[in-house]
């Protein structure tokens, strides 16, 4: 049974799920009830048995490879290669469609009448099937196909709510950045090929032998941008802000949690996997790139008072720890020391794994509330705990989860990562020894900022009074929404609480990587509930931590209620207001209470206020009769980075759009020298 | 800075003492109300004052104030003022309540949790004072909320406060003479 | 024996962080050239809080109302996990220094939240300033942390405070840098002087006064509590994790006697700092702060590094 349902088929019958899926809900169009039924049935159907098919390889199965070249085109063969790896991240994008599906079931009740849900079902399903396929394939050629429909049918999905002009603006903005994305991890592909003679994983592999270096770190470059715009790396960013808010909030926690994860697959793949050995400086560009994206996304996420924008630039400084991890990984590898390699990639995964659930999670209960109140900004909300609990409880548990406290999964890959990064400073010289110690500061500072912001959105969002009317129409989700996220918060609770034995599992699936195939791994793959670190360097058991709070706030509850304070009673008054009635506009809002932050930081962040008075007499300026203020921060990516590109590019385009001067007899001419060059060159 | 050091240890010649032998004739003046005597065993040893200034001339307050110096040093005895009246057990409303005032001290009073003692401070607080029958004061405390206890002055001393104030948690309420 | 320790060590914190306070309320009285309250005071103020009613705000949550327990019960495991007189217990489950930091910052979220609950304008700005200073103080704090775990290797804190008796001559100058350090993220996270003044009745310059202004009766008194209990394990880390010297390495009663008075001894000479520096030092304008912590930040950065040069 287990041998049937690991196995190529079981692999077809996972894709077919999301193919029947899509062409099915493209069937119904007519019928919105009918589509959005048959869609995320099937997702969530297809989903489970995602889940079931990856746990099968990670706990026992062997890999499985396919290859099938096809006749028409020499280089392309759809093959694939399912190794633990692969199977880890088929498993994350399973688990994350199974929460948004059923989200869905509800949630898409509000697209009904304005948009046609068929279509939305059949971009969904090939989203899906597109990043699945992009995590198993092993050819280059097959490889880009996938990518590209991955990046088309979100293009589409992001652009699905098109009478808003902001998002299709934003659906462009996607559009160009993954393109160029693209185009630079084709170059990085050509280079493979023409150095190594295939485009095909396995070969290349092998032959990673005949690259020279410098042709080498030439691939690194080209893979790091075109894998990191993917990702979201600071500076390659700025669509990421722009599209996830834009899309629907399940398809926003599929783009958020997932579909930015598989350019980090794939960085793993090309960097760790295909071009071992590998040089030190590629493993300190990483862990700089980790630092600077940590830091500067939950700095630009302190700025943002649309709620969605701040999640997605909480996507880049989470990126940005996953990098910290990858980096030291990198530099453990390129120093020989494998253990400790094994054990930052298997941080930086765990880290993986827990930001696509509570990121989903927290994407999820912030469509709820987006639904409800038709608006998405902070500052408009206000007291919605009392209207909607539920959902404010599972806002809460992924606000802890992304802060790292425990006992949430968050807290644990953190400490991962600390300790991958504390073993670096212990072991290097003083150079790479600064850069870890910045780097363990820069997370840790991003770390006391994410808690910040979360405060911020929670206390925004949900406590005090409403800030304006539309709020207090705002009922608790309905029972599919809140079966989504309560299944995403249980997740998280229970990859906190059971963090030892998934810790575990995840350090096989790192030592399970051709480069590490030679380490022996008895002494660190300690499967029990205590994650422990290397070199005895500390451990933390998230199941005692778990019980000992749990009675602890029981035991203080018990005494203070029942034994010390027995006859007191409780009062219900007003809040002080130190005798003036309190308006909602008395209450800190979202902006006020980032703004120390901001001005301690306006080095970097650059704000700027523009204020405009409008007076009753415009010639005595005594009495105003309006004021307009407007804070913003500066874009300093656009103005410094691509700007300047866009006009160097369009100046190397006009100059060279000379050519075609439109006379035919200069055609002829290129056509001649265009000859003779070629028989020259082919002697 | 030696010299400042080694004051420490010449506090005690400061500080003002306040003989027991005076408060035994101390007659308290009470306003109404009674306090039950356990509220008041639950006072001894802590007591957290709130100040509530209800449109005052600012004299009685500079004197609650002076009862923090180190002369008359109220803290020894356990009795520190607040910020808030969720905190406190005992509000000293100073001033005649001035009609814009009135609502406030009302929800002081009301933010205050039980049990609780209200004092009124100065003569303006116990029955207006100096502005008494003007028409933009109400005439004393007791007009706008329950008051238990009244401290005459004006102002009281701080040593006159500090001794009501220590009377006011000896004494049970029976014995007490009403006004 | 064993059973008498972990007992010990559950409820020391609790019962003596209130003397603490005490202490360095008493130290500023008598720098004042007052008398002040016994150093017993506030244990009476406990007292007479649990006894008393609350009134609850009407536009608070369960998140004011649970705050308070949940607040107190993150100081009680803190507590009973850091190594207070023995290092021999050996807690591997949550003896951990990151476990600690983030564990404490459960208790700052809640706090935060608490403030911001009832929509007062002073809860608001009192997170505000709050959380700032916490983000802030967090590079400072895992930084003096990481540089007492360089030296011994590990983090586990009790392996720490056992193997730190051994190392302290060679790596001197590195732990009192640390310490430094250390000592600024204490006053910035107790809300001491120059970050907070803990007994100001102006709003304008209250950080975590301004978040309990709206507890009464039991609810205050486990908030005060707590923010006592906070201030005893900064003080108790301080002291055992930079200058373990005495600290009972093995179970035999002298050495636990021993280790329990050189504890008392080590806090009291800090609660002794705290108090002097809050004498004499004036509250920090608040854009002033950044730059004080900034300072921690580089200084255990520098004690990193300079860890591995000797």
């Amino acid at each position: 049974m287990i041998n049937n349902i690991v196995s190529q088929t079981g692999f077809f019958s996972l894709l077919l799920f999301y193919v029947v899926g899509a062409f099915g809900s493209l069937l119904f169009k007519k019928s919105d009830k009918m589509a959005n039924i048959w869609q995320n049935i099937f997702a969530s159907f297809g989903s489970l048995w995602g889940i079931f098919f990856s746990l099968g390889i990670l706990l026992v199965g062997p890999d499985i490879s396919f290859s099938a070249s096809s006749l028409i085109f020499p280089l392309l063969s759809f093959s694939f290669y399912i190794d633990k790896l692969s199977a880890f991240f088929i498993f994350i994008i399973s688990l994350i469609s199974l929460f948004c599906s059923i989200y869905g079931l509800g949630y898409l009740k509000h697209y009904y009448k304005k948009y046609s849900i068929g279509m939305l079902g059949f971009f969904y399903h090939l989203f899906i099937a597109g990043m699945l396929l992009v995590v198993s394939s092993s050819n280059g050629l097959f490889f880009l196909i996938v990518w590209e429909i991955m990046s088309l049918a979100s293009y589409f999905l992001v652009v699905y709510d098109r009478n808003d002009e902001n998002n299709v603006k934003a659906g462009f903005i996607y559009l160009v950045m993954t393109h160029i994305g693209t185009a630079f991890i084709i170059l990085a592909f050509l280079l493979l090929y023409r150095f190594t003679g295939s485009l095909d994983f396995e070969f290349i592999k092998a032959s990673a032998g005949l690259i020279p270096s410098a042709v080498k770190n030439a691939i690194f470059i080209l893979a790091l941008v075109g894998f990191g715009t993917k990702a979201g790396i600071i500076p390659f960013h700025i669509w990421l802000p722009a599209a996830h808010p834009a899309a629907p909030s399940h398809v926003s926690a599929l783009m958020s949690g997932v579909m930015i994860k598989t350019g980090i697959y794939m960085m793993i793949r090309v960097l760790f996997d295909l071009l071992q050995p590998i040089p030190l400086w590629w493993g300190v560009t990483v862990l700089i790139i980790g630092i600077v994206s940590a830091l500067l996304g939950v700095l630009y996420a302190l700025t943002e008072h649309d709620i969605k924008k701040l999640l997605a630039y909480h996507s880049i400084e989470n990126i940005g720890i996953i990098l910290l991890g990858l980096g030291s990984a990198l530099i453990f590898s390129a120093l020989g020391n494998q253990v400790l390699a094994i054990f930052g990639l298997a941080a930086s995964l765990f880290h993986v794994l827990n930001h696509a659930t509570f990121k989903s999670l927290l994407f999820l209960s912030a469509g709820s509330v987006i639904n409800q109140t038709h608006t998405r900004n902070m500052e408009e909300y206000g007291g919605l705990i009392k209207y909607m609990p539920l959902t404010a409880l599972f806002f809460l548990i992924g606000s802890m989860a992304i802060s790292a406290l425990p006992p949430f999964n968050g807290f644990f890959s953190e400490w991962l990562t600390f300790q991958a990064l504390l073993q670096g400073i212990m072991s290097a010289d003083i150079l790479l020894k600064s850069t870890f110690v910045l780097a363990v500061g820069s997370l840790a500072i991003t770390g006391g900022l994410a808690l910040t912001c979360f405060v911020k959105a929670f206390g925004a969002i949900f406590l005090a009074r409403p800030r304006s009317s539309e709020v207090t129409h705002a009922k608790d989700s309905s029972f599919t929404l809140s079966l989504g996220m309560g299944i995403a918060a249980t997740t998280c609770l229970l990859f906190g609480v059971f963090s030892g034995y998934v810790g575990s599992l995840i350090l096989k699936i790192s030592a399970s990587l051709n480069v590490f195939r030679e380490v022996s791994l008895t002494n660190i793959l300690v499967s029990n509930s205590n994650l422990n670190a290397p070199n005895g360097s500390g451990s933390v058991s998230a199941p005692a931590l778990f019980i000992f709070f749990v009675l602890a706030i029981a035991i203080v509850i018990f005494v203070v209620r029942f034994m010390i304070n027995r006859q007191q009673k409780i009062k219900i008054g007003a809040t002080w207001d130190c005798g003036v009635d309190l308006t909602p506009r008395m209450e800190i809002t979202a902006t006020g209470f980032a703004r120390s932050i901001l001005l301690i930081f306006s080095g970097i962040l650059k704000p700027s206020i523009q204020s405009e008075i409008e007076y009753h007499d415009s010639e005595s300026r005594y009495l105003p009769k309006s004021r307009t203020v407007n804070m913003s921060v500066k874009d300093i990516y656009q103005t410094y980075f691509y700007q300047p590109i866009t006009k160097l590019v369009t100046y190397l385009s006009l100059r060279i759009k000379m050519i075609q001067s439109g006379n035919i007899n200069t055609y002829v001419f290129y056509i001649l020298i265009a000859m003779v060059l070629a028989l020259f060159l082919s002697q | 800075m030696i010299r400042l050091l080694l004051k420490i240890f010449k506090t005690k010649n400061n500080i003002i003492q306040t003989p027991f032998t005076d408060r035994d004739g101390l007659e308290i003046l009470a306003l109404g109300n009674k306090i039950q005597d356990k509220v008041k065993r639950l006072f001894k040893g802590s007591l957290a004052i709130r100040q509530v200034s209800a449109g005052s001339d600012n004299a009685c307050e500079q004197e609650l104030v002076a009862l923090g110096n180190s002369f008359y040093d109220v803290e020894r005895f356990g009795i520190h003022f607040v910020a808030s009246p969720k905190h406190a057990d005992m509000l000293m409303v100073t001033g005649p309540v001035t009609r814009n005032m009135a609502e406030a001290v009302r929800r002081a009073y009301e933010a205050t949790p039980d049990p609780k003692i209200i004092v009124a401070v100065g003569d303006d607080a116990i029955n207006g004072g100096i502005f008494k029958g003007s028409y933009a004061v109400l005439d004393g405390v007791d007009k706008v909320i329950p008051t238990h206890y009244g401290i005459p002055g004006d102002p009281p001393s701080p040593k006159t406060i500090l001794t009501h104030l220590l009377r006011i948690l000896e004494m049970s309420d029976d014995k007490i003479q009403k006004n | 024996m064993t059973i008498i320790i972990w007992i010990l060590q559950i409820i020391f914190i609790p019962l003596l962080s209130p003397l603490c306070v005490g202490i360095i309320r008493k130290i500023k009285a008598k720098l004042q050239n007052r008398q002040g309250a016994s150093i017993f005071q506030p244990y009476q103020d406990l007292r007479k809080l649990m006894y008393k009613d609350e009134v609850i705000s009407r536009d608070a949550s369960w998140i004011f109302k649970c705050a308070p327990f949940i607040i107190f019960a993150v100081t009680i495991v803190i507590g009973a996990s850091i190594p207070l007189f023995t290092s021999f217990l050996k807690n591997n489950l949550t003896g951990d220094l990151l476990t600690v930091v983030y564990t404490l910052a459960i208790g700052t979220f809640f706090l935060a939240l608490a403030g911001m609950d009832t929509g007062s304008a002073f809860g608001g700005f009192g997170s505000s300033r709050e959380m700032t200073v916490s983000a802030l103080a967090e590079g400072g704090f895992v930084l003096a942390f990481f540089t007492v775990a360089l030296i011994t290797g590990t983090t586990n804190l009790f392996v720490i405070a056992d193997a730190g008796t051994l190392l302290a001559t060679q790596f001197f100058l590195p732990a009192i840098l640390a310490f430094i350090g250390f000592f600024i993220i204490l006053l910035a996270e107790t809300g001491r002087f120059p970050f907070d003044n803990p007994a100001t009745h102006l709003e304008l310059t209250m950080i975590h006064e301004a978040m309990i202004l709206e507890y009464s009766g039991k609810r205050l008194a486990l908030m005060e509590w707590a923010a006592a209990n906070k201030f005893l394990i900064f003080a108790v880390l301080g002291a055992n994790l930079f200058f373990p010297y005495g600290i009972a390495q093995s179970l035999s009663l002298g050495a636990i006697v021993l280790g329990i008075v050189v504890l008392l001894l080590k806090v009291f000479i800090l609660c002794l700092l705290v108090g002097f520096i809050e004498s004499t030092m004036a509250k920090f304008r608040f854009f002033r702060l950044p730059d004080l912590l900034i300072t921690s930040f580089i200084l255990s950065a520098v004690a990193i590094l300079l860890i591995q040069i000797l």
